[in-house]
Order: C-alpha cells, then structure tokens, then sequence
C-alpha cells in the first residue's frame, strides 16, 4: 500500500535521510582517517570545512526523524478505518509483525541522533575540537540503524493490505480472519503505578544529583532510559484509562487526538526531551577527561541533567494531574 | 537563552534585509515554492474534504444491506425471504427497500427511484414525486409542473412534481426520484412482496461481523454489505488517488527541487562579496550557515502560508477548477455540492514533509558550500 500520500512522505524522508548520510560516509571515513587538527595542510582545512556539512546533515536528519516519527504514529491512526477490527493506531501497527519493530527502531534512531548532537555540541565548544573522529565513528556507527529503521518502515507499508469490498463477495472477504485487538497488552495498573512513580523519581533524583554532585554521569542515563520504558508502560497500563476514562482502552496514541484534547503532548514533548537529556548526559561522560574538555564537559552534563530532571518532573505532574483529574475509578482506595 | 533570542533575531533581521535587496531573485524563488505548495495542497484539501463528505453521507446508512444474488448477480428479493431471515439477536430492524434505475432517453442520464422507508420525513403521495436538485435544474421542473416518463413496459406514466429535495442534500440526491410504493410498483411492474434489497439496523458496531457472518450462513444466495467496509473501501480509493496524483505531481517536486539546489548554488558575485566581508569582519562558518537556515526558513514558511491560502481558496471558494475531472469523477446529473471546510494538521505535516523537505535537502550542500567561502578568495575578485 504505497500510494498513500503519508506513506509516501514517510518512506521519501527516511530514504533521503539514509541516502544523506550513505553519501556522507566516504567522506567520514577520511576524516576518521587523516584528521590532524596541528596540520596547517590543505587536506586538514578541507576537511575542516567538512565538519560543518556533517554536523548541518545530521541535524537535519534528526529533525527529520522527529517529524516523521509524529507523522508515523498519525498516519497509524488514520489508516486504522481501512483494516477490520483495527481501531486506532495500534490496531494499524499491529496489521503485521512489522508495525511496531518499525515504530521502535525510528524512536531508537531518535534518541541515537539526539545523543550524537550532544557529542558535537560539546566538541565544538571546545578549542582543539578533540572529539572530530570518535564523533565520525559514531556517525558510522548511526548508519545501520538509520538503514535499519528504513528497511522495516518498507516492510510494513509493503506488507500493508487494505481490506476493501471486492464485488464479488461483499463482507465474506474479510471474514475469517481474526480481529486486530484496539488495546495493547499492559501490565496490571498497580504494579504499573508503582513502577512508573519508582522510576520517575529514581531518574529525577540520578539527574539532580548529578547535577549537584557531577557524579554519576552513567547512572543518569541508565535511569532515564528506565524511565521512559517505565513512562511507555504507566501510559500503556493506567494513565491512557484514566484519561479515556474506560478501564479497557489502552491506546499510547489516541490521547494525541484532538478528542483529548492533545493531552497526550503535554506527556510525551517533556518525556522524549527528558529522556534525550538523560541520555545525552551519559554520552559525554566518556570524554570527561580530555584536556579541553575537563571545564565544558561538567557544565554541559550538568545543564542536561537539569533538564532531563525538570523534564521527568514535569511528565510525572502532567500524567498525575491527568489521573486526578479524571473521573474513573481504576483502583479502590 | 536571552543571549541565544537575541542572537537569532539579529540574524533574522539581517536575513530580512539581505532577502529584500535581492528583491526580483527571490520573489521568483517564492513564487514557484508558493506555486508547489498549492499544486499538492489542492489535492490534499480537496481529497481530504471529500473523505469527510463521503463518511459523513454514510453515517447515516444502514449498518448492514443484504441483496440477493442469482448467478452472481444481484436479484430481487422474492417474498418470504424477509421472513425466513428470522430473528437475529442484535438486530434491531430490518426492512425490505425498493429502489431501482431509470435511463431517461431526454437527459442521457440515470436516476435513481427509491421509495422512502416509512415513517420517513417526505413520503410522496399516489402520482407524486419529489426529485432531487440537479434533476430539477436540468429539466427545468419547479414543485406543481408534471413530467412523464415511459417505463420498461412502454407505458407513459405522468407525475407531478411534488417538491424538489433541499440542495443541501444534493450530494447524495441529485439524481434521485422519491416515489410511493404503489408508484413504484407499478412503474417498474414489480409484484407485491419483492424488494430490490434489505437493509439491517445493529445498534452495537462490535457485532456487525458477526451478524453478517449469521445471515451469510443462513441465507447462502445472500451477500451482505457492511457500511465499515464501504467506508472502508472509499477511504483507500481517495487515499489511492490522491497518492496517484502525488506521484504525478512528483516530478514537479523533483524539478522544484532542482531549481532550488541551482538557485542555492548559483550565489552572485554579489552575493559571495557579502558573505566574505562577514566573514572578513568576524563571522564564523557556523553563522554563515545560522543565517542562510534561516533565509531558507521564513522563505519556506511564506511560500508554505501562501501556497496553502491560495490553495484552500482554490478547494472551497472556486471548487478546485483544476482537479476536478481527475478527483471527483464523472457524471451527467452531477450534484453541485459545496465541501465543507476543513484543515487538518496531519495533511498539513504531510504536506510540509512533500515541499519543506525537499527544499531543505536540495539547499543544504548549496548552503554550506557558499558558508566555507574563504573571505580572501571572494574580496580579492
């Protein structure tokens, strides 16, 4: 099902995306290969100049990625009309085993991006521009999941057929086949509660600490990735019924429709920041004692950390104020 | 963060200033990015409103609608299979419909006559039809006039026009002549106790399938039609060929694109002048690229705005002149319908995904390579 306009956009952004940085890779390798920031060479000052390309390129991607992940999850939920028994976008992911494993691997390319720009801002800030080569391994190291994450989006849209009336036999076509469930598998509400609080608070006390402290770097963000797999599962098991105010209605995705009020924002921009925050804080931890980077290091963790500290803080008091809010009654007190 | 505000307005002010003095250059830039974006956003709001106008029709329609079929085609429904249907549990009504088709040999056209279900607002009485708008306009029939029509059979029969349905409805109704039952029966020679078809009513959408699957047990020469799966199937059409269309205006993108990496490229004498003495008098790279991002944004954004505006006019005050033949198809009593406005962010991030980001991808190696001009090698020119 390719002639969809969405899917279209979709599959062109995360071609040219893959194409961007296939096209760039020769030219990483040769900075992996020569660079020498003494050199006053001309090879050195090309590549130089270079540099700004790559770090221009790879924003570019990631903010590419950020569209199109929203995109995807709409265009989900739009689809979902046109295959039995899916109601919403998770009815639409789960049409074929490709659905989900798609969404997961443009969210990893997400955070694998926001992780990287932290690594150059941080390597640009310094005088002798130290990290130039681990920065373009890394980038390398990017491709195969950027290739990867492109290869099953083209899996799933492949593989994706519209049950529509065929003239011969009217609804007998469709039957048959069994009905796509519209709520995802979650765990039970208290365990959920407890974990997602746990892990909340574990991460906004790892990157407070962090920040006071600037101990821990790692910690912070092993914490934060906790968090947001623990964040994914409250959403998935008690936040989204408090917010639909039905006990069996699971959906991660419909608390973005306008139906609620676009609730779902106002959990998901301070969690995906938070979490790329966090994550950032642990990718310059290595470089923490390189010489031009002993002073700029610190202060960027710290700053991150304190974002990523406000940005769990704000996602628990957004996803809590919803549950009080709301007028189900999950749990008996 | 107030450094970094202020920063970025002093580059956009710049920007502004440096986009200005290249008045005619840049107008041509956001002319066919403007252009672009109305091509595809026509066929976007266009589609998209149809979609909304076809689900909307449908809502109203019975859940389920049962023909016969006989040698795989559709058949009459002979009496006694209302009654042999039986009760099925979640059913809360079922009805036998008339309706059949008319060529009329004056307008080389069809229509559609139905009877009204009843208990229905408008139930003609004996001799009198109500006929939908278009149908009017086209024979020219005001409510009192009368108007013949030669059955099947060869007999003349003569109604008269007892209203004309509100050109609200005109969507659905433009062909459409409601007639009386006995009418009906009559015009088309049809004995008492058949109908063209049956249409089910479920209260619960959750146990559409299952009924379905019952009457198709029971009732083996049956084909039930489930109004999901018509939606269904209207969905992917509009979907599949507003695709189409984008595909085909594709190679218009890709020229776009092209323009756009050659207009990027082919920086001015002028132009590289500018950048070296920025460059001479302290600015780094990084600026150079800071500033060009943002010519590419607020050109971008203004073609964006004014594409989009012209082309929502385009869809909902001039009817989309241009794509009509190719998205609404084709008729001869084809309904005058206005769609109903409507802007949807989804479409709008599509769209921006189809124009914005080829734009940025075919300006961005421009872009850096005008950023790395050497101050020296320009001035020295």
């Amino acid at each position: 099902m390719l002639f969809q306009p969405a899917v279209i956009a979709l599959l062109l952004a995360s071609a040219v995306s893959v194409a961007m940085l296939l096209a760039a890779s020769p030219f990483a390798l040769e900075v992996i290969r020569h660079w020498d920031i003494k050199s006053g060479s001309e090879r050195q000052l090309t590549l130089e100049r270079r540099t700004y390309l790559f770090s221009t390129l790879l924003g570019f991607v990631f903010a590419t990625q950020l569209v199109s992940l929203l995109l995807f999850v709409f265009n989900a939920d739009k689809m979902a009309v046109m295959f039995v028994g899916a109601m919403c976008a998770v009815g639409t992911l789960n049409v074929n085993p490709f659905g989900f494993p798609a969404l997961i691997a443009q969210i990893v390319v997400f955070f694998l991006a926001a992780a990287w720009l932290v690594v150059n801002q941080t390597d640009n800030r310094a005088e002798d521009y130290p990290l130039v080569r681990m920065k373009y391994v890394l980038l390398l190291a990017m491709l195969p999941f950027l290739l990867g994450s492109f290869a099953l989006q083209l899996e799933y849209f492949l593989h994706l057929k519209a049950n529509v009336i065929t003239s011969c036999c009217g609804s007998l076509f469709s039957e048959g086949k069994q009905s796509l469930a519209g709520d995802a598998a979650a765990l039970p509400p208290k365990l959920a509660m407890v974990l997602f609080y746990g892990a909340l608070a574990v991460a906004v006390g790892a990157a407070a600490g962090h920040a006071l402290t600037r101990r821990g770097g790692y910690w912070v963000a092993a914490f934060s990735a906790i968090a947001f797999i623990a964040a994914l599962a409250g959403i998935l098991s008690f936040v989204s019924l408090y917010i639909y105010e039905h006990p069996h209605h699971h959906c991660p995705f419909c608390i973005l429709k306008p139906e609620y009020g676009y609730q779902g924002y106002w959990m998901y921009i301070p969690l995906f920041a938070a979490t790329a925050a966090g994550l950032g804080v642990g990718a310059v931890q290595p470089f923490a004692r390189v010489p031009s980077l002993e002073k700029i290091v610190p202060e960027t963790s710290r700053r991150l950390a304190w974002a990523a500290a406000g940005g769990f803080a704000l996602f628990a008091l957004a996803a809590s104020f919803m549950v009080w809010r709301s007028n189900l009654i999950l749990l008996e007190v | 963060m107030n450094t970094w505000i202020e920063k970025q307005k002093a580059l956009i002010d710049f920007t502004l200033a440096s986009l200005a003095r290249r008045k005619i250059r840049n107008l041509g830039l956001l002319l066919v990015y403007a252009l672009i974006v109305f091509l595809l956003a026509s066929v976007m709001l266009f589609t998209h409103a149809l979609r909304k106008e076809a689900g909307q029709v449908l809502a109203n329609s019975p859940e389920i609608i049962l023909q016969r079929l006989v040698a795989g085609r559709h058949d009459l429904i002979p009496p006694g299979y209302l009654e042999k249907i039986g009760r099925i549990r979640g059913v809360q009504k079922k009805q036998g419909r008339l309706w059949g088709y008319y060529y009329d040999a004056v307008l080389k056209a069809n229509y559609t006559f139905m009877v009204p279900q009843p208990g229905a607002l408008l139930v003609p009485d004996p001799g009198k039809i109500a006929i939908g708008a278009a149908l009017a306009r086209m024979r020219g029939l005001v409510p009192g006039n009368t108007i013949s029509f030669r059955s099947y059979s060869g007999k003349l029969f003569t109604f008269e026009v007892a209203s004309v349905l509100p050109h609200q409805s005109e969507l659905v109704s433009a062909d459409l002549v409601l007639l009386g039952e006995e009418d009906f029966r009559a015009f088309f020679e049809l004995p008492p106790g058949h109908y063209t078809d049956i249409a089910l009513s479920v209260a619960n959408p959750q146990e559409v399938r299952n009924i379905a699957t019952k009457l198709a047990a029971q009732l083996p020469d049956s084909r039930p039609i489930l109004r999901e799966e018509v939606l269904r199937t209207y969905e992917s059409i509009f979907n599949w060929r507003e695709g189409i269309v984008l595909v085909l205006l594709s190679g218009a993108i890709l020229a776009f694109a092209i323009f756009a990496w050659e207009k990027a490229s082919g920086l001015s004498a002028e132009e590289k002048r500018e950048i070296g003495i920025l460059k001479a008098i302290g600015w780094e790279t990084g600026d150079v690229i800071k500033m060009k991002f943002w010519e590419g944004a607020l050109v971008s954004l203004a073609a964006f705005l004014l594409g989009y505006i012209a082309a929502y006019l385009h869809v909902f005050r001039f009817s989309s002149l241009l794509f009509e033949p190719v998205l609404k198809g084709w008729a001869v009593l084809y309904p005058r319908f206005e769609l109903t406005p409507e802007v949807d962010g989804f479409q709008v991030a599509t769209l921006f995904l189809f124009t914005v980001f080829p734009y940025a991808v075919a300006t961005v190696v421009p872009i850096w390579r005008a950023a790395i001009t050497d101050p020296d090698a320009v001035m020295r020119v």
